[in-house]
């Protein structure tokens, strides 16, 4: 049975308060009806009176701010046990939760730690799922982002995205000092770095498919480049900067070429496949009209783009080798900015509907067209890499701010940043170990 | 404008290494470095007259007695009739200057795809270019770009403010 909620978290940021700083904070949430967990605190062992980091604390918070799930107040459990055998499973039954996590962090060494916990279903009072990592002082926000994950996929049967991050544009500031920076940071708002900064317009941020590359447009000089910049170091290589438009970037699925589009002196926006060590650039589309916006298939055998070359801009693919391109979408009178999930099955888009833009997803074998956002100018949208959740640029009262939504459309959420006019949010592919 | 550049290393969880074994890498902030080659493309010396957004401060501008900035309709791309003159006079001055380079800035209002919209802008800025060129300019004094919707002349999400933002901004380069 669903229900529509609408809440204010300022409730959240009480229980949660030690996360509620987070930079993307989520302010509304309109979605389901929320199941019942409970994340015992989690015990500790170590040589300082307080765990370095609360991992309960960043569970609960993380399946909270998932949607689909109400996790129980810690004054309102009647015992807090640590091990699946301390557990009296009559005490959660009569609170009505399905499931109970529970575990505890341990100091192995001066910065070493071993972080392990069990979840339980109650109806069966079997053990779900049980597991134990190592862990430092800096990576124990990331292993309970993972712990979160295991919970998440066990209990929905859905990949969890905690351990994921995401990089946007954020502009502040107006006229002469606008000041434009490229962010990321992890998918709760926490340790968001600026890795670029200008004064001109810096747009369409992509990730490189193992997460270590970004490519973007910026505008020094004003004139547009592509760069492709590795994160860990800073380094960034201009890939192209030919006169008109350089623009929209999209990584290869093998992370060595980028779709981009190229406008030249005449301005005729087409498609082109650049290798990104050769720098070397092959035409892909020709027709007159605009072409661009282009996005590779997971499986690499097609791009699919925006062109508006019967009239209006829609969504068209082209095999990655060459050929004719074939439409893609035909209901309504835009559609624009195709991003396809990774599982490859559905196609997410902006598209316009009774004046307002919002963003769509259709379904690539049944060719619907679900509409997921509900604002006026609705942008930029992004899968999560489970392909289950998306993100993407809307505006309240004036300020652009990000938002994500489940791809059947039954949860949503605002995300309130820190500052500035924020946009282009891109999710990372999932992290590797 | 000088151009503000500045790249700071971004140390992500993900990109410590530690391949084949179920250990999170660990994040050590002191391993940050500026970046190498960040700082290409930016010598911060080119002046820009329109500084952003506002209205070009016309003692810069060789064509003072000519309006710099022309509107469009919405979805168009079309020069507006009222506009066909100013463009001619800019296109005389340039014909009647071959030292004289100008740099065309196409804008479009802040709906729909950001990167559609940088293909509206130049479309925009394409048909003064090539008006220019049909009345004396040559094709090497006149350069385009597209910022889309990123530098709107006006805030706010109305009609009034999207009317301010379809437009080309005409620069004369060259000082």
């Amino acid at each position: 049975m669903i229900q529509r909620i609408l809440v204010v978290l300022s409730l959240a940021a009480i229980l949660f308060s030690d996360v509620a700083h987070a930079q993307l904070e989520v302010v509304i949430t309109e979605g389901i009806k929320r199941r019942p967990v409970a994340i015992v605190p989690f015990g500790w062992e170590g040589q300082t009176a307080a765990v370095p980091t609360n991992v309960s604390d960043i569970i609960t918070a993380n399946l909270y701010r998932s949607g689909r799930f109400a996790p129980t107040p810690v004054e309102d459990m009647l015992e807090t046990p640590t091990t699946g055998a301390e557990m009296d499973f009559d005490d959660w039954s009569i609170l009505g939760v399905e499931a109970v996590a529970v575990g505890q962090v341990t100091q192995t060494g001066e910065n070493a730690y071993e972080v392990q916990f069990q979840l339980f279903d109650v109806n069966t009072r079997r053990q779900m799922v049980g597991y134990r990592m190592p862990a430092s002082r800096g990576t124990m926000r990331r292993a309970a982002h993972r712990v979160s994950d295991m919970i998440f996929e066990e209990l929905t049967g859905i990949p969890g995205v905690f351990d994921t991050k995401v990089i946007y544009v954020s502009a502040d500031g107006q006229g002469a000092n606008q000041q434009y920076s490229l962010i990321v940071a992890d998918q709760d708002g926490e340790n968001a770095f600026t890795i670029m900064q200008s004064t001109d317009p810096i747009m369409s941020p992509a990730w490189s498919p193992d997460s270590r590359r970004i490519a973007y447009v910026s505008f020094e000089d004003n004139k547009s480049s592509i760069y492709v910049q590795t994160l860990r170091t800073g380094n960034r290589i201009q890939v192209s900067s030919k006169p008109g438009i350089n623009g929209a970037p999209s990584f290869s699925p093998d992370g060595r070429q980028l779709v981009v589009t190229l406008g030249g002196v005449d301005g005729n926006l087409d498609l082109y496949v650049v290798d990104i060590n050769s720098k070397q650039a092959r035409r892909l589309t020709t027709h007159r009209a605009i072409d661009t916006e282009g996005s590779w298939s997971p499986d690499g055998r097609y791009i699919y783009f925006t062109s508006d070359r019967s009239g209006g801009p829609q969504i068209y693919r082209v095999r990655s080798s060459g050929g004719t391109a074939e439409r893609v979408t035909y209901e309504g009178s835009y559609n624009a900015r195709p991003r396809l999930s990774p599982d490859g099955k559905r196609l997410a888009m902006i598209h316009l509907t009774n004046g307002k833009y919002q963003i769509a997803v259709s379904n690539l074998e049944r060719r619907d067209l679900l509409v997921l956002s509900a604002g006026s100018q609705d942008e930029s949208p992004s899968f999560a890499p489970n392909s289950d959740t998306l993100i993407y640029a809307t505006r309240t009262r004036g300020d652009g701010v990000l938002a994500w939504v489940t791809a059947d459309g039954l949860i949503r959420q605002e995300l309130a940043s820190g500052d500035g006019d924020v946009r282009e949010p891109v999710w990372s592919p999932f992290q590797r170990f | 404008m000088a151009n503000k550049l500045l790249i700071t290393a971004f140390l992500a969880l993900i990109l410590a290494g530690c391949t084949g074994s179920n250990t999170v890498p660990d994040p050590d902030p002191t391993d940050s470095q500026m970046g190498g080659d960040s700082g290409a493309g930016s010598d911060g010396s080119e002046y820009d007259p329109f500084g952003g957004d506002e209205v070009p401060d016309d003692s810069r501008n060789p064509g003072e007695d000519l309006a710099s900035v022309i509107y469009f309709e919405f979805d168009s791309s079309e020069l507006r009739p009222e506009d066909t003159d100013t463009v001619a006079r800019h296109a005389m001055l340039l014909g009647d200057n071959a030292g004289m380079t100008v740099r065309l800035e196409g804008h479009a209002d802040e709906r729909g795809s950001r990167e559609y919209n940088i293909g509206l802008g130049e479309r925009r800025a394409q048909t003064v270019r090539r008006m220019l060129l049909i009345q004396g300019a040559s094709a090497s004094q006149v350069s385009t770009v597209s910022f889309g919707e990123e530098r709107p002349a006006a805030m706010g999400s109305d009609e009034s403010a999207y009317s301010q933002n379809r437009r080309v901004v005409i620069v004369y380069t060259n000082q």
